[in-house]
């Protein structure tokens, strides 16, 4: 589509661990208000793709591009700053905090408010109402005051999507969100991620294809770390590749 | 199936509630004044216990809210003691100015050295806070023309306080002096901990990985709070200097960086007040055990910090605050 706008763009990127080429000229793009899923099977390089594009490692070559500006020297921090933002596969949380603090402090970061040392926190009342917003929106205002480590695991991985939501991304990358969550929670959690932001751009990992084709618009399938397909549901679904590597062997469809 | 308290449904009224004074630290401060009227002869232990839990709450900033774990930290209170001492050499003996001085020279120190404490972690931090303190020590003993070497700084001369307040023998003025200094070291350390600053510090102990992913520039966070517990520790050693006018190499010593380490586990970290009661324990315990037997003093130490850890792995204030909570 002439004119689309694009608002993340990897060229060629390339990543080696060794011998083992886990990015194989990966060339993906994502419109504004984008809900791709990014399949493959174990191994394939998804991670790795998210870590390239959020910075955690460099590529041996390639390019990222952010609203057509060339992050790829980047930090993580920086690209964060800049609207790029990920959860992980394995939570990443603040145990001792509460839900509330840690998302007051997503909010502080961003708003560059985390380096006043002399203002009390509870004078910083924009940033904890809107922690406390995000966390409604989440439905984890019960448990907001709780410290993290005490909140079941589907919390938890509600708490992934909150600290994500408070830099407030342009690109939201979620890397398996609803990772070891039993079904029914799942769906929810799915759900929200529906409710996002229309203009937020989101790619998501998930394994579980029906959520996929119910909740993505186009797909990414990765094989080997290299894009073997990029294209809507149906087409996926039809694709005989797909089947074969992907689909097929795993029984789902 | 979850009951909302109110707290859970304000979190302004949350948030507040845990930066109150609570009554712990209201009791601990009217004790803290006992002293005068019922041990009026350990005043001068009182004193120095007042400077060591000044300087174990700025090894509580790094080490118990960033997560800076230091084996060196009395580097900054040893240059802060000979910073205090230096200026009265030269000929100004104006107490509070001296400490202002010796906290912004400890200050400019801790800035400098943080540029390399926040590209290492674990054990390689352990060693380049060792090798920063040897450094600093060696370099003190070297420079005798300046320090006294070995002998120690003599002939510090300290002007009473507001002109008026001598420093007595009995240690009146020096708890005094000690005491309010550590009230305010406290209130401001207090006031950092409750801060959104303080929240970034405890974001970097309770997982490094995220930070830079919520577009955290936690390294300037780690270099703030570095050189702030620098020139806390500077004040510390100051007061030292101020209060027993000489100053010696031991305030620069390994053993003094390992032991406010050992005090701060034992009372428990990340809570301000663990620092303090641990210097309340150690020093008290030294005070009587070195009594008895010198030598051996550090042998109760040992099976001191190895009980009250086996049963309160948070140390004492971490297990009482647990008991407290089971309770309630
Ligand atoms: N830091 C690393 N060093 C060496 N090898 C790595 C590293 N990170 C990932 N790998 C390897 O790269 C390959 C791709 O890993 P990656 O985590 O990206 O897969 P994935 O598609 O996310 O898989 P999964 O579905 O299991 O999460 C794997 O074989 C993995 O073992
Ligand atoms: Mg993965």
């Amino acid at each position: 589509m002439p004119g689309e706008d694009i608002v993340l763009r990897t060229e060629a990127l390339q990543k080696s661990f060794g011998s083992l080429e886990v990015a194989r000229s990966v060339s993906i793009e994502l419109p504004r208000g984008a809900r791709h899923a990014l399949i493959g099977p174990n191994g394939a390089g998804k991670t790795t793709l998210i870590n390239l594009i959020t910075g955690q490692i460099r590529p041996d070559s390639g390019k990222i591009f952010l609203e057509g500006r060339d992050v790829t020297q980047m930090d993580v921090a920086g690209r964060v700053r800049h609207g790029v933002t990920r959860t992980f596969q394995i939570n990443e949380l603040f145990p001792n905090l509460t839900p509330l603090e840690a998302v007051t402090l997503a909010v502080c970061e961003r708003e560059d408010l985390a380096g006043q040392f002399w203002r009390p926190l509870t004078a910083q009342k924009a940033a904890i109402d809107e922690a406390f917003d995000i966390l409604t929106q989440l439905q984890l205002a019960d448990v907001a005051t709780r410290p993290t480590r005490t909140l079941s695991y589907g919390q938890k991985r509600l708490m992934e999507i909150a600290l994500a939501l408070a830099t407030r991304p342009k690109v939201l990358l979620l890397d398996e969100p609803a990772a070891g969550v039993p079904k029914d929670e799942s769906a929810m959690l799915f759900s929200v991620i529906a409710a996002l932001p229309a203009d937020m751009s989101v790619l998501f990992i998930e394994h579980d294809m029906s959520l996929v084709f119910k909740f993505s618009s186009q797909i990414v399938v990765l094989v080997g770390g290299g894009v073997l397909l990029q294209a809507e549901p149906d087409v996926v679904r039809r694709d005989p590749r797909v089947r074969e590597v992907y689909l097929g062997q795993a029984g789902y469809v | 199936m979850t009951t909302v308290s109110q707290a859970a449904t304000d979190p302004h009224s949350w948030l507040r509630g845990q930066s109150r004074w609570s009554y712990f630290e209201i009791a601990f401060w009217v004790i803290a004044l006992l002293p005068f009227y019922f041990f009026p002869t350990y005043l001068t232990l009182a004193s120095q216990i007042a400077i060591t839990a000044l300087f174990a709450i700025s090894v509580d900033l790094v080490l118990g809210y960033a997560g800076i774990i230091t084996l060196g930290h009395a580097m900054f209170f040893g240059l802060g003691a000979y910073a205090a001492g230096l200026i009265t050499k030269a000929g100004w003996g104006e107490p509070l100015t001296g400490l202002v001085f010796a906290g912004a020279f400890a200050a400019l120190i801790g800035f400098l050295t943080s540029f390399i404490i926040v590209r290492v972690r674990h054990l390689a931090l352990i060693m380049i806070t060792l090798g920063l303190g040897f450094l600093t020590l060696e370099l003190a003993n070297a420079m005798s023309w300046l320090t006294g070497g070995a002998d120690g700084l003599r002939g510090v001369d300290v002007w009473p306080i507001f002109g008026w307040f001598e420093f007595d023998l009995w240690g009146y003025t020096a708890y005094s002096y000690s005491l309010i200094v550590l009230f305010l070291g406290v209130v401001a350390a207090r006031r950092i901990v409750h801060s959104a600053f303080g929240l970034s510090l405890r974001g970097v102990r309770e997982n490094l990985t995220r930070m830079p992913a919520i577009g955290s520039p936690y390294r300037f966070h780690l270099q703030k709070i570095y050189t702030i517990s620098a020139a806390l520790a500077g004040v510390a050693g100051a007061l030292l200097t101020q209060t027993t006018e000489t100053v010696s190499l031991e305030t620069l010593s390994f053993q003094r960086s390992a032991d406010i380490v050992v005090m701060l586990i034992l009372g428990g970290t990340g809570r301000l007040y663990g620092g303090i009661i641990g210097a309340i324990i150690f020093m008290v315990a030294r005070d009587q055990l070195s009594g008895m037997n010198p030598q051996y003093w550090y042998f109760w130490i040992g099976l001191l910090l190895m009980a009250v850890i086996l049963v309160m792995p948070n140390g004492i204030l971490g297990g009482l605050s647990r008991l407290a909570g089971r309770r309630s």
